[in-house]
């Protein structure tokens, strides 16, 4: 193990205040020089029912779930039985428990961990206005060894609106917590505590949704339209009050039609717009995301993938709309396609795609997903990237002005309503160069090869994949699964083991060349992906030559990659 | 271009393009053609800022033939576009215009939305009560028992859509009903319907020479201007109560709050950043 690491789950009832007490545990985390990913879970209940927060804090950044939890900490036992599948243990675990709500279930037992009772809820009474909640933040900052002045910094920051008797109660029932908790390290003699490495690094705390909105924003969109949809709602509830202050504006439109449709207006009219949505909003989109292809109107579209098809699991991750995205657009529609590898990478995935389709004058789909988009990372402020976008547009007065000039790249200046002399139609219809319809062969052979010119000639630099390590063995993955692969690699690699890691960020186009060229040398490949049908492989096979020797590793969700699954797979092989 | 031509008032050939139409002879969108860009030279806006927004079907085809902006989408999206186009753009001049199987069937849910929605633009529907770029099917606006289309020989059976009380309905600020056969009339509603501040709705009766040859007796039924207008709802709704159909003129009227986000730059990116900052 290259970092050290300790992951809690925290469950409970609708009302115990379980995600409260998790993200302030991820925050103080953060706030005494950790690192960390909080995941929730949830049962389907609009409101209320039982939830879970699954935490994983760490000296190193972490971008996926370990293998096991250490601690389980239950405020009710309530439904507990729902996560059990989330919750892999081992025999050290640890199940701690309220004394008042008795033995928790069987089946959080056949691992081997150990139970412990604390007498919980009879403590938080002792305190006036006391919350069980803030004991057991207590309880887990202890055992995590996150200090009481980091606990006491975010609760100040948390509290404000409640007022100073709810803050003065809440530091009694965390230092009480804490107090209980080392009784307890001392009964059984644990010492999980994390020692921070680099305090003084700014931290950010944020999901994948909040930070592919922000890498929109960075990249220069200024328009939305949303229409809400699990798991990506939150792409858009950020952006609803942060484009408002950069001078840009969000629509709530009435379905996905309307929104897809929306934001090519906006983008005809020269602003660079985004929408977000999952599966089954992004398969109504499919045939508006020709027309941006067809009438070369730069839009993106970021997924956020969920377990399909239909309706499916809407709160599980999945990576399953690949085949959608890739494919789900009828003719002959070249578009681009990326993926995000990490939280943090939503940022910069986002703002580079806002870049690329603006660039290219064409539609673009960022496959995020629920993992990704609706897990909390603690991560180290990341650089201020110089991508933005940069439409190419015609100055007024152009003579003889032709919006889909044949030229070399492929992309043809565009005139924005405004221009004086730039009057053309944007159209589905096929066109001449003149954007006057036709149905001319010479015409659509012409403008088929200019819009796949303009993707395959662009120069996407190094950023069309993350590549890791140079050795034989090389494991090809992409988007989400990317956390627990690369994590799987360095645990090989601190036992000698060398492995390669090609994590694709542009799924569409393919490059070849790029592609032969990081597979030198290799012989033997495994690919990772969270589908049931293969469908990462499925398309690799098709755009790309694999080793003979290739093995696939495919899984559907519900449930998330274990980087010791990976590890495993990998020692087989070799 | 000398700036010496730019100053010279627009007529309203100029906001014609160079493009024949590929519509029947006699087909009524001819004259809304001329109706709107009678319009838009009545109220001197400059070609490059207006855009014309349209979905699929034979009016669809319009943009192609204006010489202002013009975008020629997918069927039954022109509200969605011409919506984002105009919050993302409120210094244009946009008007949305389509069939009545583009506004009412497949762009329906579009139509009740831009209606309650009031963003500032105009929406005219030539309405021949068919489709008829597919060769004549019944549209929402057809007659129950009109039995000349394949695809429904004993007719629709189903009552047909009364755009006017569902514009009235769902909230639409400005609502007129305008005929093919009164260009100049027309052109005065969509002038009108434009200067309107909030979403204006022009149904414009054009007869389909083609597939619907009767409706070239609608030149002797339509009524000009007898729709008795108000600023009331329950008046306007009164009078469609009795209408035929048939009657021409400005049905509702009223002002309500614009959709127009306010659009500041207050904040830098620097700034929003912060919010993530442990």
């Amino acid at each position: 193990m290259t970092s050290q690491t300790v992951s809690i789950a925290i469950t409970g009832a609708g009302g115990a205040g379980v995600m409260t007490a998790g993200q302030m545990l991820l925050d103080a985390a953060a706030k005494a020089g950790l690192y960390g990913l909080m995941t929730r879970s949830s049962g389907p209940q609009i409101r209320g029912g039982e939830a879970a927060a699954l935490i994983r804090l760490s000296t190193e950044p972490v971008d996926c779930p370990d293998d096991h939890f250490d601690v389980v900490f239950s405020f009710d036992w309530m439904n507990i039985d729902r996560f059990a599948s989330e919750l892999p243990l081992r025999s050290n675990s640890v199940v701690i428990g309220d004394a008042k709500a008795g033995d928790g279930p069987e089946i959080l037992f056949k691992s081997g961990a150990r139970q412990t009772l604390i007498p919980l809820t009879q403590s938080a009474k002792e305190i006036e206005g006391g919350r069980p909640n803030m004991v057991g933040l207590g309880v887990l900052g202890e055992l995590a060894g996150v200090p009481i002045d980091a606990l006491t910094l975010i609760l100040e920051k948390g509290l404000k609106r409640k007022g100073p008797a709810a803050l003065a109660s809440s530091i009694e029932g965390v230092k009480l917590g804490m107090k209980l908790a080392q009784d307890l390290e001392a009964e059984i003699g644990i010492n999980l505590h994390l020692e921070p490495k680099a305090k003084d690094i700014t931290r950010w705390s944020l999901t994948g949704n909040e930070a592919a909105g922000m890498g929109v924003l960075r990249g220069g969109a200024r328009f939305c339209a949303a229409y809400p949809i699990t798991p990506a709602t939150e792409v858009l509830e950020w952006l609803a009050p942060n484009l408002e202050k950069v001078g840009g504006t969000l629509v709530q439109a009435e379905d996905e039609l309307a929104s897809v449709n929306m934001i090519i207006g906006g983008s005809f009219g020269g602003i660079p717009s985004v929408t977000a949505t999952s599966g089954p909003g992004l398969a109504l989109m499919t045939e508006a995301l020709g027309l941006a292809v067809s009438a070369e109107i730069p839009i993106v579209v970021i997924d956020v993938m969920r377990g399909g098809p239909s309706t499916g699991i809407p709160t599980k991750s999945e990576q399953s709309d690949l085949n959608i995205a890739l494919h789900g657009l009828h003719g002959d529609a070249p578009h681009i396609v990326t993926a995000p590898n990490s939280i943090s990478d939503c940022i910069f995935t986002a703002q580079w795609t806002i870049h690329l389709a603006e660039a290219m004058q064409t539609a673009a789909i960022v496959l995020s997903d629920q993992a990704l988009g609706q897990s909390r990372n603690i991560i180290n402020q990341p650089a201020d990237l110089s991508f933005f976008a940069k439409r190419e547009v015609a100055p007024a007065h152009v003579e003889d002005y032709k919006r889909y000039a044949l030229t070399k790249s492929g992309v043809s200046p565009m005139a924005i309503p405004g221009t004086p002399g730039g009057e053309y139609v944007a159209d589905g219809l096929e066109t001449q160069e003149n954007a006057r319809p036709s149905s001319q062969a010479e015409d659509h052979y012409n403008q088929l090869d200019k819009r796949e010119r303009k993707l395959t000639s662009y120069d996407y630099g190094n950023h069309w994949a993350e590549i890791e390590g140079d050795a034989e063995f090389a494991v090809i993955t992409w988007g989400s699964v990317t956390g627990p692969v690369r994590e799987a690699i360095s645990r090989l690699e601190a036992e000698g083991q060398k492995i390669k890691l090609i994590s694709l960020r542009l799924l569409s186009p393919a490059l070849p060349d790029k592609f032969n060229a990081a597979l030198k040398g290799v012989t033997k490949a495994l690919i990772v992906e969270q589908t049931h049908s293969k469908q990462f492989y499925k398309y690799l096979r098709a755009e790309y030559d694999l080793p003979k020797d290739t093995t696939v590793l495919a899984k559907p969700g519900p449930l998330a990659f274990r980087p010791d699954e990976i590890v495993k797979q990998i020692k087989e092989l070799s | 271009m000398d700036s010496a031509v730019q100053e010279k008032p627009l007529t309203f050939k100029d906001f014609k393009s160079e493009y024949k139409p590929v519509w029947c002879p006699g087909c009524g969108d001819f004259s809304v053609l001329v109706s709107i860009t009678k319009a838009l030279a009545e109220l001197g806006v400059k070609r490059e800022d207006c855009a014309v927004i349209s979905g699929i079907g034979c009016s669809s085809r319009i943009p192609a033939y204006t010489s202002v902006y013009g975008f020629h989408g997918i069927h039954g999206r022109a509200l969605a576009s011409a919506t984002g186009l105009k919050v993302a753009r409120p210094d244009l001049t946009v008007v949305a215009t389509g069939g009545d199987g583009d506004g009412f069937s497949i762009g329906g849910n579009h139509f009740l939305h831009a209606c309650r929605r009031n963003v500032d633009m105009t929406y005219i529907v030539m309405d021949n009560e068919v489709y008829g770029m597919t060769k004549g099917q019944a549209s929402p606006t057809t007659a129950a028992d009109w039995k000349d289309s394949k695809l429904t020989p004993h007719g629709t059976g189903v009552a047909p859509f009364n755009p006017l009380a569902i514009a009235l309905s769902a909230g639409a600020s400005f609502v007129a009903r305008g005929f093919a056969g009164d260009p100049n009339g027309t052109a005065k509603l969509i002038t009108e319907a434009i200067n309107h501040k909030g979403f204006s709705f022009i149904q414009v009766l054009s007869p389909c020479v083609t597939f619907r040859p009767e409706q070239t007796e609608w030149k002797k039924i339509v009524r000009k201007g007898e729709i008795v207008g108000s600023n009331q709802l329950a008046e306007a709704a009164t009078f469609l109560a009795t209408d035929d159909g048939f009657s021409t003129g400005v049905l509702y009227e009223t002002q309500r709050p614009v959709y127009a986000p306010v659009k500041e730059e207050k904040y830098t990116m620097k700034e929003i950043e912060e919010s993530f900052a442990v």
